[in-house]
């Protein structure tokens, strides 16, 4: 067995993950009503190819993805559309976006379906198209689109592809129980973009409290055309060990260098979910429109893990799993640690809900922070080796260039220092709102800079405009002039 | 007392050489102050603070002529740079030259537009498009919502809106400046664990 390496810092959290794992993955009664929001990725928002009034049938294609980061969107359900407009979105700002309503019939009519009979015959450029073409997005959390990570571009070369079970965060169980039902539709997933990135050697890590996992992965294995070409690394449970950076260092000892990429350093990390989702779609044709998410917390009676079709509202979610809620009360999408509170139970699972916490009490507000005292806690918490206080100073002074080179973009937003501080201040609150006050003014100057340019321009142009018409007017009085003695001297003549 | 003399001239003669030549070799062209106080500027061109553009306004700033408080589109936010440029003291900002206000940009009414051209000679950026007896219409992306194609306009065309919140302009916010209605605000504290 290989060394691991480890990272800083992290915490060792009570998982809570029990709650969930009791029941094996439902699937929700469909939803009279389905909202698609046209961006449930990173990038740019997909364009619709439907009109309000038309009939769409399951898995038809609704939108198209629009540049290049950014995938299609599919009818989770076969129905009418009933409109295109602004709608809430799960979002922490709140803000409302352009979604797609769909009324669904029931009927469930899926649309023809062209699944690859042997994706081994097909190129790794063929792969990646059918991969964006089916909407497929990274579904551990932040939604970029999958297909621009296995490519790998013709700079580099990829060493080694790491599936990423691990889901470090607390209460989130949708990675383990998708792991022990369908560890064969993860394999094939794998298999595929072992081909599309043409990688030397691939790692699955599952972290050491999911044991049963961590058994059905490597019981499939032993049985797959991959076994052999592909490890299952078993890491130490620590919080955040799951996050893209945190576990390259875990299983490679490896840093991905300030500003870069794992590609940088040879690597591409994709989730389980992700690799299950390609297996779907290569394999059988099926696009993305259904995931696993997580419903739990104390005041779910029935917690657990739902095959969720994108679109259907969380409160059909909640009602399915007899949770108590209240407006006081709020629901968090995502884990205790990173997610946020959403504004309703109306707003619909998107491609990027993993979980959904409601009376969590990690989650209750806090009381009024207090003064920093400078214990250092969160330096030593820190699984980047930042010093957040130093960074906290800044961020609260608006000193922004300070904050940015104290490494700012290196925070990873986990949440390990707002957990430690004995003056329970929102730390990561500072930082997100530091981060995205230093993106504003970047453009803010780009903007300003090139209004610089345009206005010197016209200066100059109103300048040499002017010089023009002064030269022409001394050409028309010098004429004029020539043209008058001319006639002087003929009537001098006479 | 004479070697004194000769080596004193002699250094003299030396370091009024290089002087010289560093003068000459490392010219500064322009004043670099201008520069930089122009780089902080907002680039509106709006001519709020009485000076026909942002460069002018910089150049007066840079001799000492004017506050640096003329600046409403810059706000708190420029007044703070100059002030720390220019290692003075922070002032609010001239009530007389205006309000900050949130950006803005200008939209033109595209029935009502005669096709003029006035509001495009006023443009200082050159973000307006149009010629004569033709619709003028606005390039979002290069307006600096600076107001002064609205004077020109006779029949009233043109409306400064407000850019609409969305997800892609969207910021979290200033944890200091509690605001209820903020989800985000909610956040910070909700990840909080005892």
């Amino acid at each position: 067995m290989r060394q691991l390496g480890s990272f800083p810092g992290g915490l060792v959290l009570d998982g809570q993950k029990s709650r969930s794992t009791q029941q094996p993955i439902r699937s929700v009664p469909l939803s009279k009503v389905l909202t698609l929001p046209l961006q449930q990725h990173i990038g740019a928002a997909a364009v619709p190819i439907v009109k309000v009034g038309d009939k769409v049938l399951k898995g038809q294609q609704i939108a198209k993805a629009e540049g290049h980061v950014s995938v299609c969107l599919h009818a989770p359900s076969s129905g009418h559309i009933t409109a295109i407009d602004e709608r809430p979105i799960p979002h922490p700002s709140g803000l409302s976006a352009l979604c797609i309503t769909i009324e669904t019939d029931g009927k469930e009519q899926w649309t023809e379906l062209t699944p690859i009979e042997d994706y081994k015959n097909s190129s790794d450029h063929e792969l990646r198209q059918l991969i964006r073409d089916a909407g497929i997005v990274g579904l551990g959390g932040a939604g970029f689109p999958s297909f621009i990570k296995l490519n790998p571009s013709v700079h580099h070369h990829v060493d080694t592809l790491i599936l990423n079970g691990v889901e470090c965060e607390p209460y989130i169980s949708c990675d383990d129980m998708l792991m022990r039902e369908r560890a064969q539709g993860i394999l094939d997933g794998i298999a595929i973009m072992r081909q599309a990135t043409k990688a030397n050697r691939c790692i699955i890590a599952i972290e050491d409290n999911k044991p049963i996992a961590i058994n059905a992965m490597q019981t499939s294995l032993s049985t797959h055309t991959e076994n052999g070409k592909i490890d299952i690394i078993v890491v130490p449970t620590r919080y955040p060990a799951g996050s893209e950076k945190q576990l390259i260092e875990v299983i490679t000892n490896k840093q991905v260098p300030n500003g870069g990429l794992p590609i940088d350093i040879g690597i591409v990390m994709h989730n389980v979910g992700t690799a299950y989702a390609i297996a779907r779609a290569i394999n059988y044709g099926e696009p993305l429109i259904s995931r696993i998410v997580t419903i739990t917390g104390n005041e779910v009676k029935n917690a657990g893990n739902l095959e969720v079709l994108f679109g259907t509202p969380i409160k059909d979610c909640l009602t399915f799993c007899e949770t108590q809620w209240q407006i006081a009360n709020p629901i968090i999408q995502g884990g205790p640690m990173m997610g946020y509170p959403l504004a309703n139970a109306d707003l619909p699972i998107t491609k990027t809900a993993n979980c959904i916490l409601v009376g969590v009490e990690q989650a209750a507000p806090a009381e009024q922070a207090m003064p920093c005292i400078r214990c250092g806690d969160c330096a030593t918490a820190c699984p980047v080796s930042l010093l957040p206080q130093q960074l906290y100073w800044h961020a609260k002074a608006k000193d922004l260039d300070k904050a940015v080179d104290y490494n700012l973009f290196d925070c990873i937003e986990c949440g390990c220092c707002n957990y430690v501080c004995p003056s329970e201040i929102p730390l990561v609150q500072y930082f997100k709102f530091a981060k995205t006050e230093t993106m504003n003014q970047q453009q803010e100057r780009q903007k300003s800079d090139a209004a610089r340019v345009r206005h010197d321009n016209r200066q100059t142009r109103q300048e040499m405009e002017k010089q023009e018409k002064a030269l022409r007017q001394q050409q028309r009085k010098a004429a004029l002039a020539a043209s008058q003695t001319a006639k002087q001297a003929e009537e001098d003549k006479t | 007392m004479f070697t004194a003399i000769i080596a004193i001239t002699f250094l003299a003669l030396v370091f009024g050489l290089l002087l010289g030549f560093a003068s000459i070799r490392f010219k500064v062209e322009g004043d670099p102050i201008v520069e930089q106080i122009d780089k902080l500027l907002p680039q509106t061109q709006c001519g709020q603070c009485s000076f026909a553009g942002c460069r002018p306004y910089a150049q007066a700033i840079a001799e000492g002529e004017v506050d640096i408080n003329r600046c409403p589109p810059g706000g708190e936010a420029t007044i703070q740079a100059l002030a720390n440029l220019l290692e003075v003291e922070v002032k609010p900002l001239d009530d007389e030259c205006g309000v900050e206000q949130p950006k803005t940009l200008a939209v033109i009414d595209e029935e009502r537009c005669i096709g003029c051209t006035l509001c495009i000679q006023a443009c200082p950026v050159d973000a307006i498009l149009g010629a004569a007896k033709q619709m003028h219409t606005v390039i979002a992306d290069e307006c600096t919502g600076c107001d002064l194609c609205l004077p020109p306009c006779p029949v009233d065309c043109i409306d400064m809106v407000e850019i609409p919140a969305s997800t892609a302009n969207w910021r979290w916010p200033d944890p200091d400046q509690p605001n209820l209605g903020n989800l985000g605000q909610l956040e910070a504290e909700q990840v909080k664990q005892p």
